[in-house]
């Protein structure tokens, strides 16, 4: 008889607010095989991860089920602490109660935690059936493709160089620099964007092993970490790269706000981006000048805080009145994100320079009306409980940064999921933050959400170093999944080694007998080959016929007998 | 509308379906609670007999959620789950289990709505068919 141990995670609210996390646990001490059944606050926690290397030492667990978020992100952390404790990681089973289940039936408590208990049975089973497995091990292409060539995308191509690794830009315009291209101020510190992207575009050129791709794409992405196939077209050119690790820097575009303030309509009504353009190249002419914060952004459809645009704004505002102290600035704000010691100061500065604040808000959105060249607002002030007029020659609309149009594309071709704004997301928010949920693929950037110049350097470099991690190891564990042939049972009758995408599988003679023959280093473990066999004589290691078996009888029997 | 409530079981791939799965719990997207989600490592690894082993147990409804065809991580493995599975079907149907109660869809790591979507028709489809007759077999 095993000797399962079960956690069931409360993950804080997240968990136990739709999860009677107790009744869970009751429940899973009457399961076959288990010896020990608790709860922790966070599973994941130095805490909660101790408490289970103790129980296991203290109840001779053999094999332990975790009940809490999702494998794609912890699965390597529980593995790891069971190891620790001296069990195979193969002996560790998870269940998904969080994504899977109180975070989708929120509003049914009761429902939710039945369903928790047959998740659970469904673990137990397979992990009693659980064996342990030694891992094997594959070779890693020194080689990066990074692609994107904005600001984060440079700070990750030069850090990968730095490091000695060979690494291809893939970038799809004519030149680098993304958005900063038409920034030429950079704030709240006030550098000049060119220095910025300079000083990594120098490290890059004199670097033997980089080679950077101007008007190019990624059209294709094959494989695994350690070993990627990334086709890089240019035109009709295609030039295939092998890679161990992809960083995505794909950036963010700002929001053309059509409609919006008569955007597209009025010519003296402009985003701030374009704003940017012109105070780069020619300084204004425009005397009196209203910046529309929050345009776009902060409302129904689109929630979020672009964080970037008050800091912007503030930045433009003293940038026109220090060329030009007598041009009168407002700006038209809901709130001012100006987070951090020297944002704070910008603010201040603006203030005292002369910058006008008005609160507007969302139920009144201020009003516009043009007469030929001369532009009339109508404004709410809810500082003063009235409405204001102000008179503009320059309208500026400060817009969110959002997601690029083929970003979808991108998700697609990558395999990398998008929030509901078409961000990319992020293996996990905290803990995995410049990584995606595949192994091998990492993220940096306003790719994930809006950031400023600094953070995407940061991410930019960290996404760099968590890249060099495999290569420089040189190597990867292959994950104990592939697929193993039962000789005895096989009759050699080929169809695993016709259904299988790697080619991976051959007839050999095994001592006068012809059996099917899996190679262990190229094998995927995808598990075709298992379904393709009449004789049930290939296994895919921890998906085997008999543990996938066994979850099927615990949920049939879990609604047949009752979860109470 | 009905009170019946099915017992589902879903297979999904990991690298396309239960990601999308997960995304659908990342952004809170509510769906009723009877589906019971089995990771595998792709579509293409589900055996036509664990459909049959569950219906034959009194399941209600088989998922089976793969990658878009053109995206299976693993090349071509969901060309063949969309030949098994709609085959795995028209066995059931031939010994008289109603054929929908298995399913082969396709959902992104990018689609949560989807899988939302996918999980709530089913489900509907599922209550509107009734227990699966199965459940009242006693060998
Ligand atoms: C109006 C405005 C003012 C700003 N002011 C400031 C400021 O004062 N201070 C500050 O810190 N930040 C500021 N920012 C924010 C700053 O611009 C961003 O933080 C920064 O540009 C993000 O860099 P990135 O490399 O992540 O993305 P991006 O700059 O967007 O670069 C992404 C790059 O990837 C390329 N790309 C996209 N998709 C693909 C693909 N599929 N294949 C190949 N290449 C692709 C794009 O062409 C682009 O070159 C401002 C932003 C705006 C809009
Ligand atoms: S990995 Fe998703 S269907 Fe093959």
């Amino acid at each position: 008889m095993t000797r399962i141990g079960v956690f069931i995670c409360h993950c804080g609210h997240n968990i136990a607010s739709a999860i009677d996390i107790e009744k869970v646990v009751e429940y899973a001490k009457g399961l076959p095989g288990v010896a020990y059944a608790g709860h922790n606050l966070y599973s994941c926690s130095q805490e909660g991860l101790g408490s289970i290397k103790k129980s296991i030492e203290d109840n001779d667990l053999d094999r332990v089920v975790v009940a809490a978020c999702t494998p794609r992100t912890h699965e390597p952390l529980f593995r790891r602490a069971c190891e620790q404790a001296g069990i195979n990681k193969y002996l560790f089973e998870f269940v998904n109660i969080r994504e899977h289940c109180s975070w989708i039936h929120a509003k049914e408590p009761e429902a939710a935690t039945e369903k928790a208990k047959k998740l659970v049975a469904m673990g137990v089973a397979k992990a009693a059936l659980l064996e342990p497995q030694e891992e094997g091990e594959s070779e890693v292409v020194p080689r990066t493709v990074v692609i994107g060539a904005g600001i984060s995308g440079l700070a990750a191509t030069a850090s990968l160089l730095e490091q000695g690794i060979e690494t291809h830009l893939v970038e799809r315009g004519d030149r680098v620099g993304g958005l900063l291209k038409d920034i030429s101020m950079v704030g709240p510190e006030g550098i000049c964007s060119r220095d910025l992207i300079e000083a990594l575009v120098d490290d890059i050129e004199n670097s033997p092993k980089a080679h950077l791709h101007l008007n190019s794409r990624v059209k294709e992405l094959k494989g695994f970490i350690g070993n990627f196939d990334v086709i890089i077209t240019k035109g009709d050119e295609d030039l295939t790269v092998k890679a161990g690790a992809i960083i995505v820097a794909t950036g963010a575009q700002e929001l053309q706000p059509k409609g919006e303030y008569g955007f597209g309509e009025h010519p003296a009504v402009i985003t701030q981006l374009e704003l940017e353009r012109r105070l780069g190249r020619s300084g204004l002419a425009a005397k009196k000048i209203v910046i529309v914060n929050c345009t776009g952004s902060r409302q129904p459809g689109r929630e979020y805080c672009s964080r970037i645009c008050c800091n912007a704004s503030l930045k433009n505002a003293i940038r026109i009145l220090e060329a030009n102290p007598e041009a009168k600035i407002t700006i038209l704000h809901r709130d001012i994100m100006s987070c951090g010691t020297t944002a704070e100061a910008l603010y201040r500065e603006a203030s005292e320079k002369g910058v006008r604040f008005v609160r507007y808000g969302l139920e009144q959105k201020p009003g516009i009306s043009t007469h030929g060249k001369s532009i009339k607002l109508k404004v709410f002030d809810e500082a003063l409980d009235e409405s204001i007029d102000l008179d503009a020659d320059l309208i500026v609309l400060a817009t969110p940064l959002v997601s690029p149009d083929d970003s979808e594309e991108t998700s697609k071709l990558l395999k990398v999921p998008r929030d509901k704004y078409g961000f990319f997301l992020e293996a996990h928010v905290k803990l995995r933050p410049v990584e995606f949920a595949t192994d091998g693929v990492f993220v940096c950037g306003s790719a994930r959400w809006p950031v400023s110049a600094r953070e995407s350097i940061w991410q930019g470099q960290a996404a760099a170093a968590k890249a060099s991690i495999p290569i420089s190891e040189g190597k990867v564990r292959i994950e104990a999944i592939t697929a193993e042939v039962d000789s005895e049972k096989c009759a050699a009758c080929g169809n695993c080694v016709l259904a299988c995408p790697y080619e991976a599988i051959e007839i050999v003679d095994d001592e006068g007998r012809r059996a099917a023959k899996v190679s262990e280093a190229q094998c995927k473990g995808c598990g075709t080959c298992v379904a393709a066999c009449h004789n049930d004589a290939i296994q895919q290691k921890g998906f085997s016929s008999r543990q996938l078996g066994a979850m099927i009888d615990a949920l049939a029997r879990a609604s047949t007998e009752g979860t109470q | 509308m009905n009170d019946f409530n099915p017992n589902i079981l879903a297979f999904c791939c990991n690298w396309c379906s239960y990601a999308g799965a997960d995304l659908a719990g990342v952004n809170r997207l509510q769906m009723p609670p009877n589906v019971n989600v089995v990771r595998v490592m792709c579509s293409a690894s589900v055996k036509p007999e664990y459909v049959f082993k569950a219906i034959s147990q009194g399941i209600d409804g088989v998922l089976v959620l793969g990658c878009h065809i053109g995206d299976c991580h693993y090349l071509t493995g969901n060309h063949r789950t969309a030949k098994r599975i709609p085959l795995a079907a028209k066995i059931l149907d031939k010994v008289g289990i109603d054929s929908r109660r298995v399913r082969l869809d396709w959902v992104s790591a990018a689609e949560g709505e989807k899988f939302q979507k996918v999980v709530t028709e089913f489900v509907e489809e599922m209550r509107s068919l009734g227990p699966n007759p199965m459940k009242e077999v006693r060998f």
